[in-house]
């Protein structure tokens, strides 16, 4: 039977079942095979902090919410065209996000009376016409799963698990995607479990045939590729860029790359994805708290690796006495926070923006600290390799910020040729650097480098180089202790002047405002970069003239930056924190800015972006 | 001695300069307090160095916060002096990724036991290639006078009025139930047994845990005294020697018994048949009989206190030797990383 293709510009599906029912690893074979295609892509995974919450409840809802296009896309989607609900739980806390006229798929095996009840429906949605502003596609996917897979030699319950394998053929076929990569992953996947393996093969091919054949879907869509630059790509997250762009760093400045962590939610992936690159010399170490963490990293730094420490913000908290000594050794250090929602233990699986703050001032005394801000997942390896070249140029700890979104959505990535990539000198110090007044020579731990006021690198082993530094007061220079008024206030002048001049290479802030005529500046910094610029675009094609800037410097901030805000009459700052990058342009530059802040664990819809431009274009039109 | 007596630092290299003392001082003015032990101490590290043989600027030392941890300014080799408690995380990175390194600690009884005890004992537990030296005075010293986790219960301080209501720490207990691989005892005032005490923990591969008695004149001045004073002290000190039964006391009057329970016991050497008499074994395997000797003493009068070393054992690898292994095994069998190889995954494709 050979069905119509209707061809549509852009879809975005969401995956929601239970957290056991495998929709992330669903969403991200959706995505390969997406990807694969030639489409671009975003993808946003949301996920309980429980492993496993009890079976069928709503806090047990897992989801996966991809949008792919034949188009340049920044934004995972508002909402979803397609959702797939595996139970009556996803149903009900996913059925809000769907606008009217949607396909909704549901897993109908699971709508049992306990089922409902568990999430207090008091009658049937599928029975109660309550849906019926949906194209809702009632599929059995357990039954007909276990059906297809009853010459299997696995039990019942392994049948069941298969489902998500049955609901991803189906979709692929409504879709129009190839079936091969997801065959061949399964066979490598399930390589140990051979029994196991066919059976998944069989459940996938099933629910592809179940597609071809049901008279439940009438059309299938198709979704042409992007155009892209040409190159090759790969889809990536950003905790998996961030990895790769601290082993980039590592080969492009021939430190040993030695990583202090703990594990803790979203950032442990990193520490994962690092301890199986030993080929490249990398060292992890699981620490036995937060502190040994950042401490065993420091200690490597001193040692003459590129140390790093990742964490999220509760792990900053604790770090935070280390990074002070950082600052005051002098030492490179990178020190990545994967943001989640706080105070506290907060939302460990959601996104949020709202350690800005913590990352500039969380220390004792005047402790200054660069932030680099990656603003989508592919961008993670840049701003890896970026926090690196100035960690070891300056000779200082250097936060990189990323946050949950970035760290587990995913895009399409232009692998980069590695002789483009920047190379990083340590420039070990080797000799003496001070000349006594009887003309002998010593080594002066804290002798500055006149143009980036980084001092002198000297590891163990350099011989006559042999001197002590730690976190005491430094007399300038000779980097013996010192308690002298007048050195404290110089010392505390250069190191900030040290970090101030790390300004003097990054580049301009970039101001994106095609008319060249608008009179409202939406800026922002790190994930919110795709929802800014969607609704920039949107608001665009509507007629308005508005500008986007992203700040990827967070500290020190591009030089430009006071002069690009001083050229527009608003200038909204989108963040999802209370405004604390505003806090920072408003103390600095001493304009009135306006906020947009939103703490939902969730990204910016671009949507509510549009509705803020649009409000004050507004309002400056009726003020005129 | 030649430098083979140190297999444990074969990875360091060697000076083929004469090393002394004075080699080891550095020009940096002592602020210790006139009459602290930690002069001692320090004189006699000095003065131990040399015999390493190690080239000098392949030695670090790495302290916390605390009077001793005043300790790496004054020596002549790399240094670092950290923050409070977390020397022993900071040296483990260092030894982890430098081989080719001496890494010594130096901590006291605040830093290393109550806001460092986490990494204290998982440096042991890992057995990372530290040596770490924990002066124990008993008492906060640089913040002038409280208490400290080794301080006996019912100490009277600053802190304390009424006196401490807190059990004490026995470091050597600590440090033994975290199964390090080398735990002694030494007193800062006994040159020659601290001496013996460091060289013994310089070759051994893996965690030194080494407990210095020492003395703080001003806040807890004679905390040690019975362990000191000629005519008393042989009588508390029982001075472990590997291989030799355990007699000691003014008189070699007493010695180290197991009773019918399995409880070590202090007995008047008249009272026990000779071959009831403990043979000391500082290589047993199993820690439980340096345990017990940990638990002779009584921390009040400080009568029963062993020193010299508890335990030595070669069973388990140092940490950091096996995590370089693991790093070098690997690429012996897969060669080394290729970035452009790693970038590009398994699943790319290309749009022209």
């Amino acid at each position: 039977m050979t069905k119509q293709v209707v061809e549509v510009d852009r879809v975005v599906i969401r995956f929601a079942g239970d957290s056991g029912d495998g929709m992330q690893l669903t969403g991200d074979r959706f995505t390969s095979e997406a990807a694969w295609m030639g489409n671009d892509l975003l993808t946003l995974p949301n996920f309980p902090a429980e492993i496993r919450a009890p079976a069928g409840t709503l806090p047990g809802v897992s989801s996966f919410q991809l949008a792919f296009a034949d188009h340049d896309i920044t934004t995972p989607g508002d909402q979803p065209n397609v959702l797939v609900a595996m139970n009556p739980a996803a149903l009900k806390a996913n059925i809000d996000d769907l606008p009217r006229g949607s396909d909704l798929i549901v897993n109908t095996d699971e709508f049992t009376k306990r089922n409902l009840e568990k999430v207090h429906y008091t009658a049937n949605p599928l029975e109660d016409n309550s849906l019926e502003a949906y194209r809702v596609h009632p599929i059995a996917l357990t039954s007909m799963t276990v059906e297809a897979l009853k010459e299997f030699d696995i039990t019942k319950k392994e049948a069941e698990r298969a489902k998500n394998m049955f609901a991803l053929g189906m979709l692929l076929w409504l879709f129009h995607r190839p079936t091969e990569g997801t065959i061949e992953f399964l066979e490598k996947k399930f390589a140990k479990k051979p029994e196991i393996m066919k059976a998944n093969i069989a459940a996938f091919q099933a629910g592809w045939s179940y597609g071809e054949t049901t008279e439940e879907f009438s059309v299938q869509y198709e979704v042409k590729p992007a155009p892209m630059h040409a190159g090759t790509y790969r889809n990536i997250t950003g905790n998996l860029a961030l990895s790769y762009g601290l082993v980039a760093a590592s080969q492009q400045s021939g430190l040993r790359l030695f990583l202090g962590s703990y594990p803790i939610t979203p950032a442990s992936d990193i520490l994962h994805e690092l301890s199986k690159h030993k080929r490249f010399g990398v060292m992890t170490f699981q620490a036995e708290d937060e502190i040994a963490g950042i401490g065993a990293a420091l200690g490597a730094s001193y040692g003459g690796s590129l140390g790093v420490t990742t964490t999220s913000g509760p792990g900053i908290a604790l770090k935070s006495e280390t990074i002070g000594l950082a600052v005051s050794l002098e030492l490179p250090l990178i020190v990545v926070d994967v943001q989640r929602g706080g105070p506290s233990t907060g939302l460990p699986t959601k996104t949020e923006q709202s350690d800005l703050l913590q990352a500039m001032f969380g220390r004792n005394g005047e402790s200054p600290v660069p932030i680099v801000a990656p603003q989508s997942p592919a961008d993670c390896f840049d701003a890896a390799l970026e926090a690196a070249r100035i960690a070891v140029t300056y000779r200082t700890p250097v936060f990189l910020l990323s946050d949950g979104y970035l760290a587990n959505g995913s895009e399409p990535w232009q692998l980069p040729e590695i002789e483009d990539l920047p190379t990083i000198d340590p420039a070990f110090a080797t000799e003496p650097n001070h000349e006594n007044d009887d003309g002998s020579t010593e080594f002066w731990a804290y002798q500055r480098d006149p143009q980036t006021l980084a001092r002198p690198w000297a590891i163990p082993g350099t011989a006559g180089l042999e001197h002590r530094i730690g976190g005491l007061e430094k007399a300038d220079g000779s980097g013996n202790i010192s308690y002298d008024p007048e050195n404290h206030d110089h010392m505390v002048r250069l190191r900030q002047a040290k970090v101030d001049a790390v300004a003097d290479t990054i580049p301009d802030l970039e101001v994106d405002d095609p008319s060249g005529e608008a009179r409202i500046l939406m800026l922002g910094w790190g994930s919110t970069y795709g929802p800014i610029g969607a609704a920039c675009q949107i608001s665009r094609r509507a007629g308005i003239k508005v500008a986007q800037a992203h700040i990827r410097h967070l500290n020190p901030f591009p030089r430009n930056l006071g002069d690009v805000l001083k050229r527009y009459e608003k200038v909204v700052i989108a963040e999802m924190n209370l405004g604390q990058l505003n806090m920072l342009i408003r103390s600095k530059f001493l304009i009135d800015t306006y906020g947009y802040n939103q703490v939902r664990g969730l990204p910016f819809k671009s949507s509510e972006l549009v509705d803020v431009i649009t409000e004050l274009t507004q309002q400056m039109e009726e003020s005129k | 001695m030649t430098t083979n007596a140190f297999p444990a630092l074969s990875l360091v290299p060697k000076t083929d300069v004469e090393m002394k003392a004075k080699d080891f001082k550095t020009d940096q003015e002592v602020r210790w307090c006139p009459g602290c032990g930690d002069y001692a101490i320090l004189a006699a590290v000095q003065g131990f160095m040399p015999e390493m043989g190690l080239k000098r600027e392949n030695i670090v030392f790495v302290s916390g916060i605390g009077c001793s941890s005043r300790f790496p300014y004054y020596m002549n080799t790399y240094g670092v002096h950290s923050i409070h408690g977390r020397a022993p995380a900071i040296a483990t990175g260092l030894a982890t990724t430098r081989p080719d390194l001496s890494v010594w600690v130096v901590t006291g009884d605040g830093d290393a036991l109550s806001i460092g005890g986490n990494h204290l004992i998982h440096a042991l537990r890992r057995n990372v290639n530290l040596k770490i030296l924990l002066f124990n005075n008993r008492i906060y010293g640089l913040t002038k006078g409280q208490y400290s986790p080794t301080s006996e219960q019912g100490k009277v301080t600053k802190s304390t009025p009424q006196g401490s209501v807190d059990y004490a720490f026995n470091p050597v207990s600590v440090a033994l139930g975290a199964e390090a691989t080398f735990v002694a005892r030494t007193i800062d005032s006994d040159r020659k047994h601290l001496t013996e005490v460091l060289r013994a923990a310089a070759a051994h591969e893996g965690s030194a845990l080494v407990e210095i008695y020492q003395n703080c004149n001003i806040f807890n001045d004679g905390a040690w005294e019975p362990l000191k004073e000629n005519d008393v002290r042989e009588d508390n000190l029982i001075r472990l020697e590997h291989g030799t039964p355990i007699i000691f006391g003014n008189q070699q009057d007493k010695c180290v018994i197991r009773d019918i329970d399995g409880h070590l016991q202090v007995k008047d050497i008249t009272e026990v048949d000779q071959s009831e008499i403990i043979i000391f074994d500082a290589h047993a395997k199993d820690p439980g009989l340096a345990f017990g000797l940990s638990r002779l003493y009584n921390p009040r009068t400080l009568t029963n206190t062993p020193i010299g070393i508890f335990r030595d054992v070669t069973h388990r690898e140092a940490y950091d030797r096996m995590a370089q292994q693991q790093v070098a095994d690997v690429i012996a069998a897969e060669g080394p990383g290729d970035l452009r190889t790693l970038l590009h995954g398994s699943d790319t494709w290309t749009v022209s």
